[in-house]
């Protein structure tokens, strides 16, 4: 376990400084503060290394392994190949290019997904006064609707020709591409469905972040002279950033393992186009190479890790 | 870092005047910008489309939903599609599959992923750090990868197609602990002292004094957990066998895509009615849901 740990201990950061100043570890209060301690954390443990931890062991063990589906039945058949799993994985054609529109889908998808969030969110603090909480929901509404549902509406929506999007390109004169059935368009179609599904997500937790901002540097910076859009670059962002290094990091995380739209809307077609590293690894899984999925599964985590890492950094407040 | 942001509800209320007579010295209507209202309003309705031609493709009938191009309203509304999803499906029973173990789940974690938080915020003892790592780490790992283990663990124990192999597996999760460990370190320390002077044990003053200022934590935690729950759909289509441990979205996928074709009345209805508990869980506790994340000590 020793390379997760020392990965993640970039976000085990915050707050950790701010622990209680440590007592004597003898002393009698001390060690009724651990027991205490043990006893509120056991029930958390027992489930979480029975259920989480222990089919994680595993699942690394297993990446290192030829396991295969009929293995599970026979666990005396498998074997440790070491680095091959993982070798196999970054040498496999479609798997670099699961990699490849992965990192395309995160790195379109993710700012304007973050944009989204930000504009509804201050538009809703700050801009209006009226029909918020209206807004509010609505702009929630994508996010609590049902996978199946939105799989079925965004289909109508994509068609071509006929679909709703096309049809109001056209009114404007566009003609629109066959956005699914045409490699170079089937991800923008799906990096829209996504940000539209994902804002209102970003949008709450920013609303809430909005709520710290106090007013009053707002007023101080606007009788200083300042426009709309300085007061939101120089008062607003600023004070905003931890909210928006959570908001990027959980985003980030839930993007590299962008699985639900091309499952339900492409399959990863047309030629492999929106095929991603998240879905490519289930349908590894779906084929039986377990011990080659769970090795894709820890190339996601490890660019992950660093992801965060990096965000943890070029974020971090100032102290 | 983890700035205190809580402040009592009538001082996060005080800026309202003073910002509507600011807006109002910029030159804008009282109620804020008009055009804005416009913007706004344009983008809800491109935002809510899909969710209204769901509602609306509900009370179609199967020829008309195929019609291409698709109609928005119905032109024979009918409630056929919801007769039959509660006739010829037990939908029933799928209900309330869904409903235990949203709520177990949902309880399972306001419970245990407190304790722990509480323990991880103010509390010092020996495998603090590593517990805390171990719960960053995790969730890190992509779900997918312990699907394979965590199955044949619930098959070893005899737990397929059982409600308990559907919840038990998800009674606590490191999102949870995160979320409350970082409120609870808001929390002005002199609490703790308070109640220890008082001569408290430590599992009283987290059931009496920390447990009940962490509502909004807690609301903010329960909502995202009963959703994630509500919409779980891998882990109940292979654990639930047997029909009578289907949960909806699983029954859903099932009957609507079935042996032949799929059934999109069906699945439009379904999904109508899958959705209004989670919407009256989100209205019922938005309010502290949005202070509940403004609070998290996320700052």
């Amino acid at each position: 376990m020793s390379l997760p740990t020392t990965a993640t201990e970039v976000p085990a950061v915050p707050g950790d400084s701010s622990g209680p100043p440590a007592k004597p570890a003898g002393s009698r209060a001390g060690r009724r503060e651990a027991r205490a301690a043990w006893i509120l954390a056991v029930p958390f443990c027992v489930l979480f290394l029975t259920f989480t931890a222990w089919p994680v062991v595993q699942s690394l063990f297993m990446s290192f392994t030829d396991t295969k589906a009929r293995d599970l039945r026979n666990p005396f058949n498998v074997n440790i190949i070491g680095l091959d799993n993982f070798t196999k994985a970054l040498g496999d054609p479609v798997f670099r290019k699961a990699a490849l529109n992965t990192a395309y889908f995160v790195v379109i998808g993710m700012p304007l997904t973050l944009a989204l969030a930000l504009a509804a969110a201050v538009a809703l603090d700050k801009g209006i006064t009226r029909f918020r909480s209206v807004f509010r929901l609505g702009f929630y509404i994508p996010v609590i609707t049902s996978i199946v549902a939105v799989a079925v509406v965004w289909r109508f929506l994509l068609q071509d020709p006929g679909g709703l999007i096309n049809t109001a390109l056209g009114w404007v004169g566009i003609s629109g591409p066959n956005w699914l059935g045409d490699p170079s368009s089937s991800m923008p179609a799906l990096i829209m469905m996504a940000s539209w599904r994902n804002f209102g997500t970003g949008m709450i937790i920013f609303l809430a972040g909005l709520q710290g901002v106090p007013q009053s540097l707002h007023e101080a910076a606007a009788i200083d002279g300042a426009g709309v859009w300085q007061r939101f670059r120089h008062v607003t962002l600023p004070l905003l950033r931890p909210t928006l290094l959570f908001v990027s990091v959980t985003t980030a995380i839930g993007y590299l393992q962008f699985f639900e739209e091309p499952f339900v809307m492409t399959q990863g077609g047309p030629l492999n186009s929106t095929v991603s590293v998240s879905m490519y690894t289930y349908n590894q899984f779906g084929f039986g190479n377990y011990g080659l999925a769970s090795a894709m599964s820890y190339l996601i985590f490890f660019v992950i890790a660093i992801v965060t890492a990096i965000q943890f950094r070029l974020l971090r407040e100032r102290t | 870092m983890s700035v205190d942001t809580r402040r009592p509800p009538s001082s996060a209320k005080a800026p309202d005047p003073i910002k509507t007579s600011e807006s109002g010295m910029v030159g804008s209507s009282r109620n804020g910008h008009w055009w804005l209202y416009v913007i706004l309003a344009l983008a809800l309705v491109v935002v809510i489309a899909p969710f209204v031609w769901m509602v609306l493709g509900s009370f179609k009938g199967e020829g008309e939903l195929r019609q291409i191009p698709p109609t928005w309203w119905p032109e024979k509304a009918s409630l056929d599609n919801y007769t039959q999803l509660f006739s010829r499906l037990s939908f029933g029973t799928y209900f309330l599959n869904s409903t235990i173990v949203a709520v177990v789940v949902t309880a399972g974690n306001l419970l245990f992923c407190s304790m722990l938080g509480y323990a991880l915020a103010m509390l010092e003892f020996r495998g603090k750090k590593v517990i805390f790592a171990a719960v960053m780490t995790t969730l890190m790992i992509p779900g997918v990868v312990t699907f394979v283990p965590l199955f044949v663990l619930v098959a070893n124990v005899g737990l397929v197609d059982s409600l308990p192999g559907l919840f038990l597996p998800f009674l606590v999760a490191p999102f949870g602990v995160f979320l409350m460990r970082q409120f609870i370190l808001g929390l002005p320390k002199d609490l703790l002292d308070a109640g220890r002077v008082d001569g408290a044990g430590e599992l009283r003053i987290f059931r009496q004094i920390i447990l009940p200022l962490c509502g909004p934590a807690l609301a903010t935690l329960g909502i995202l957990t009963f959703l994630g729950s509500w919409n779980n759909f891998l882990w109940p289509l292979v654990v639930a066998q047997s029909e009578t441990h289907y949960t909806l979205p699983v029954a859903l996928a099932l009957y609507s895509t079935g042996q032949n074709s799929t059934n999109y009345g069906l699945l439009l209805a379904g999904a109508t009615v899958v959705i209004i508990p989670i919407l009256v869980v989100f209205l019922v506790f938005q309010r502290r849901f949005i202070e509940g994340i403004a609070t998290t000590g996320i700052k």
